[in-house]
């Protein structure tokens, strides 16, 4: 039995759901491993070392690199999935509209107050002692800690991912056919 | 006055030609202080061209502004030389004194303050321009007096107490610059070298006869590509053609190198000379000396040499009384663009556009300025024309080595006693040199300039030549003190800067490998990081258009392959599979400020689980 | 006067004539060689340097290099492959490309050139993540230089095709961009029908038209059915 973790940084989930479009051949996944740390089974410390560890999103904020580095300490093998991990995905779209010199105040100003499509009564900013700051800017997976392989797509593909993870689980590399990758 | 006015004026002055646009626009901003959009906008009208060409042009050239700046520029060189020598000092002190920062423009616009790549005065750093005004050996002291005299009088040419010798002390030119010439060769910087006697025998040859004696001489060009000169003429010479052009290549924008700088205040007429030659080699009637913006302070000299020339018969109709042989010269301005040293880009700022390389084939031998054939050489190289004509291809061969002939000038600035110019023959060792200028405790020395190569101390024994270090003329000397992997970073700087960004290569991989040298400074890279480095160095110069590309990536290859210790002292293997590079203190900065509180997961104050 | 010349590409006998490129040449034989800035229709610039080949073993843009007799060529060897490869993460990296949510995506054909040439893994160089104004003045059409290629086809299409000049280059080094002629693209002479807006000429999604994104199903798109260099005419 392999030890698999998951966690989903700022991403959506949508690469977790991909992997249940593995459809009936989880039932052949949960016969070879066991889900450590994971949203699946909803598990938010490690338990024991993990053979390996997906990761879903990139980092926007401080509780991401966090989580990302924990999962770099306990798995052997770590993959990012999905455009997010990769490049920053639709997360990373605040980079490119930070324009002033008070970028990241502009950022949550636009995303609070000044969007047409906001409804914001209390005009605040959220601020709570238990929200996790937020980052300058949106890190991709690679920039914050090193990564075994990484996987693209929005979402990569069930067939992608059930590759991706009976090739390490039998101990080779990720080794994909070109065809089957896609950036979206 | 107002805006079209000027404009107007302006554009008319060169007869409203869309290929005069790079003397259009300094016409232009000379007067408005900047090249505005409604400035654009009018010269697009008078010109009849679209308004984007001119931003294009007028984005391309960094001495051309599109944002009003002071009335006094103040230009600090920021090459390697001068930073070692101290402008960051000097530019502390200009920052404070005038109370602007670098690329301000102050409130009562009166200065702007910036830095520029080299200004060719790397013997005599730090050094500056105010306007057209040279500023050299400039110390924090000495910049504290010139803000004060320009405050009181803002007039640059106030600046200049004490001219420099030889013709730096002739009024066209009254400059504090000094020649600096340590060593005179045979060739070009012997005393007593006869007026027009080269062009005087090439009237007695016939054209190919002339491109014989050249080729003969066995001359290779010296702007560093080292083309042989005979070849080039007969190439452009064969090609069919109404109209062919000389241009004069005196856009001097190797870090490092002056030499030309040198030949231009002291050889004027030699150049001139040797492009006149050189037109009835290959039969022009027209010639271009494209003159770096740096040097405009030698502008109204020159002109005045070719004024005299003119009037002596030697420029104009029936040169010399030879029928039939005309050939007259005009002065094209650069604006602030190292590639437009790059024979086709150069051409392509001849011709008012981006100073962009052109696609080649065809060379300018066959189509070059506005299409004609074009021989673009060196000033040095003209100098050696002229020199050739008058002693014989013979005198000129027997100097220097069998593959290398004659002398060349070097340029030589850095940790020596004697920086100056120094006119040697060929085959000279390096370490030769380094005794000659007396340099201190040398351990790296950069031989052509920031594209040229690195040589450390275990092969200092190699020659200066074409078959073995190569170089257009520039020797930066560094002593053991000075750090292997700023020089190297700074040079990736000066070509990201300078990329004019036409192809993919030379525009993004310069900027991808600074990033990583960045790295390996601070002590954030792997070994994994230096075959990176030299893995992308590879795909740049193999797929660059032009020899900037190219040639970026040299110093990189040549620092690791010469200072391989350097480079691993700094490597860092990260553990935890951390990227060092990552700074979690700084992405988190912005946020506290803007929160007003700390870090849950950071701040040692209020979390328990520190990392 | 034209005349045949015989040269070798990868090994096998190409006739192409005198005054043709190697790119001409070669896709007269139905040979592909990878590109960006050139396009059928269009005089070639040779600015990408994606169709890079070697020529005796000197390496050369094929969309620019003239072809002559007895050339040896290189085009699909893993050095070259490599070079490409490199250029086209470079200009991945240079821009934003996010493809999840690009309108182009799909017909792109920096993204169908990534997937043909193997790049799996987008990670080598760091994302530069330019922060240029998207410039969405004009009524029909859209403007984001962050993701433009530096490719200039719409540049040349304007001049040559249209004979106008609503675009051009602007800026140098990395801040080289293509730039409009006039104020935003609202105060230039631009039409919806213009061929330097239409959907082949930008190879990416840097030219927009307004209420045309996404209008083929995924599976669908261009490069779905036809991955480039598949066909004999990819633009």
């Amino acid at each position: 039995m392999k030890r698999v973790a998951t966690v989903s940084l700022a991403g959506c989930f949508g690469c977790h759901m991909s992997l249940l479009d593995i459809d009936e051949r989880i039932l052949e996944l949960v016969k070879l491993v066991e889900f450590d740390r994971s949203p699946v089974n909803d598990l938010k410390k490690f338990k024991m070392r993990c053979d390996i560890g997906l990761v879903e999103g990139g980092c926007c904020n401080e509780e991401n690199v966090h989580t990302l580095r924990e999962f770099r300490k306990n798995c052997d093998v770590l993959v990012g999935v999905g455009q997010c991990a990769v490049m920053g995905g639709l997360p990373v779209m605040r980079n490119a509209i930070m324009h002033s010199s008070d970028p990241l105040r502009e950022c949550l100003e636009t995303a609070y107050f000044n969007s047409p499509y906001v409804y914001n009564p209390t005009n605040d900013i959220p601020n709570d002692p238990a929200l996790p700051l937020i980052l300058d800017k949106v890190y991709t997976c690679p920039e914050v800690v090193k990564m075994d392989y990484l996987i693209p797509g929005c979402p990569p593909s069930g067939d992608v991912l059930w590759q991706t993870l009976t090739a390490l689980l039998n101990g080779k590399p990720s080794d994909l056919p070109g065809e089957i990758i896609r950036f979206d | 006055m107002n805006i079209t006015t000027v404009v107007k004026q302006a554009c008319s002055k060169f007869g409203n030609d869309r290929g005069r646009l790079i003397d259009i626009l300094w016409e232009v901003q000379n007067n408005l202080g900047c090249i505005d959009e409604q400035a654009m906008n009018a010269i697009a009208a008078e010109v009849k061209v679209h308004r984007v060409e001119i931003e294009g042009v007028v984005s391309f050239y960094s001495f051309f502004s599109e944002k009003r700046k002071g009335k006094i520029i103040i230009r600090l060189c920021d090459d390697v030389i001068d930073i070692n020598a101290g402008i960051e000092q000097v530019a502390t002190v200009f920052s404070e004194e005038l109370g602007i920062g670098i690329g301000q423009t102050s409130a009562d616009g009166n200065f702007s303050l910036e830095y520029t790549a080299c200004i060719g005065m790397s013997d005599q750093a730090p050094a500056a321009l105010v306007n057209n005004v040279v500023i050299t050996n400039i110390t924090p002291a000495s910049a504290k007096e010139i803000t004060r005299t320009l405050k009181d009088t803002l007039d640059p040419s106030k600046l200049v107490t004490k001219v420099g010798d030889g013709n730096n002390a002739h009024t066209l030119v009254s400059a504090m610059v000094r020649n600096n010439i340590r060593k005179q060769g045979e060739v070009l910087l012997a005393d007593g070298i006869p007026a027009d006697a080269g062009l005087g025998n090439a009237l007695k040859k016939t054209s190919p006869e002339v491109i014989q004696e050249i080729a003969d001489s066995g001359l290779r060009g010296r702007g560093g590509a080292g083309f042989p000169t005979g070849e080039k003429f007969k190439l452009a010479q064969r090609t069919e053609a109404d109209q062919r052009y000389v241009i004069c290549n005196a856009d001097e924008g190797e870090p490092g190198t002056f030499k030309d700088r040198v030949l231009l205040t002291e050889r004027p007429s030699l150049i001139f000379e040797g492009m006149t030659i050189a037109a009835y080699a290959i039969g022009s009637t027209s010639g271009i000396m494209y003159l770096r913006a740096e040097y405009a302070y030698l502008r109204p000299f020159l002109e005045s040499v070719l004024e005299n020339r003119r009037q002596a018969g030697l420029l104009g109709k029936d040169i010399c009384g030879k029928k039939g042989f005309c050939f007259d010269i005009r002065i094209q301005m650069g604006a602030g663009a190292y590639i437009c040293g790059e024979e086709s880009a150069l051409i392509s700022s001849c011709e008012g556009l981006r100073g962009e390389p052109k696609n080649r084939p065809p060379f300018p031998v066959e189509r070059g300025y506005l299409s004609k054939p074009t021989i673009v050489n060196n000033v040095e190289t003209f100098c050696c024309v002229a020199r050739i004509l008058d002693r014989g291809s013979n005198w000129f061969a027997g100097i220097g080595t069998k593959a290398s002939r004659g002398t060349k000038l070097l340029s030589v600035c850095g940790d020596c006693a004697r920086p100056g110019v120094y006119e040697v023959p060929y085959g000279l060792e390096v370490a030769e040199l380094l005794d000659m200028v007396g340099a201190e405790d040398p351990a790296i020395v950069q031989v052509g300039g920031a594209s040229g190569e690195m040589v450390g101390r275990s092969s200092f024994g190699r020659k200066i030549c074409f078959s073995d270090v190569a170089t257009g003329g520039a020797v930066m000397i560094f002593n053991s003190h000075r750090n292997v992997l700023a020089i190297v970073d700074h040079f990736l700087k000066f070509f990201a800067d300078e990329s004019c960004g036409y192809c993919t290569p030379c525009r993004v991989g310069i900027v991808f490998l600074r990033e990583r040298m960045q790295k390996v400074m601070h002590g954030f890279a792997e070994s994994a990081d230096l075959d990176y480095l030299r893995d992308l160095s590879k795909t740049i110069m193999m797929t660059s258009r032009c020899g900037l590309g190219s040639s970026a990536p040299k110093a990189i290859l040549n620092s690791m392959d010469q200072f391989p210790l350097v480079y691993s002292s700094h490597l860092r293997e990260a553990k935890d599979g951390v990227q060092a590079g990552f700074n979690i203190q700084k992405a988190l900065d912005e946020s506290r400020r803007i929160a007003k509180r700390t870090s849950m997961i950071y701040d040692p104050v209020y979390g328990e689980k520190n990392e | 006067m034209s005349k045949t010349v015989v040269f070798k590409i990868d090994g096998v006998e190409i006739r192409g004539t005198s005054g043709q490129t190697i790119m001409e040449a070669a896709d007269k034989a139905g040979i592909y060689i990878p590109r960006l800035c050139d396009v059928e229709g269009l005089d070639p610039q040779g600015s990408c340097r994606v169709c890079t080949v070697k020529v005796n073993g000197r390496t050369a843009a094929s969309c620019t290099q003239p072809i002559a007799d007895g050339i040896e060529v290189e085009n699909e060897t893993m050095e070259i492959r490599n070079f490409r490869r490199d250029l086209v993460r470079m200009l991945f990296h240079e821009g934003n490309h996010l493809c999840p949510c690009c309108e182009a995506s799909g017909r792109c054909e920096l993204q169908a050139l990534a997937y043909r040439l193997g790049i799996l893994q987008p990670d080598k160089y760091p994302y530069l993540q330019p922060v240029r104004p998207v410039d969405a003045s004009h009524p029909d059409i859209m403007l984001d230089t962050n993701r433009c290629i530096r490719c200039g086809r719409c540049i040349r299409a304007s001049r040559q095709l249209d004979h106008k000049n609503v675009f051009g280059y602007i800026g140098r080094g990395i801040n080289k961009q293509v730039g409009v002629d006039g104020k935003d693209l609202a105060h230039t002479d631009v039409h919806i029908d213009d061929k330097a807006v239409a959907l082949g000429t930008c190879p990416v999604g840097c030219i927009i038209q307004k209420r045309r994104g996404f209008f083929d199903a995924i599976g669908q798109r261009k490069f779905d059915l036809h991955p480039i260099g598949t066909k004999e005419k990819d633009s």
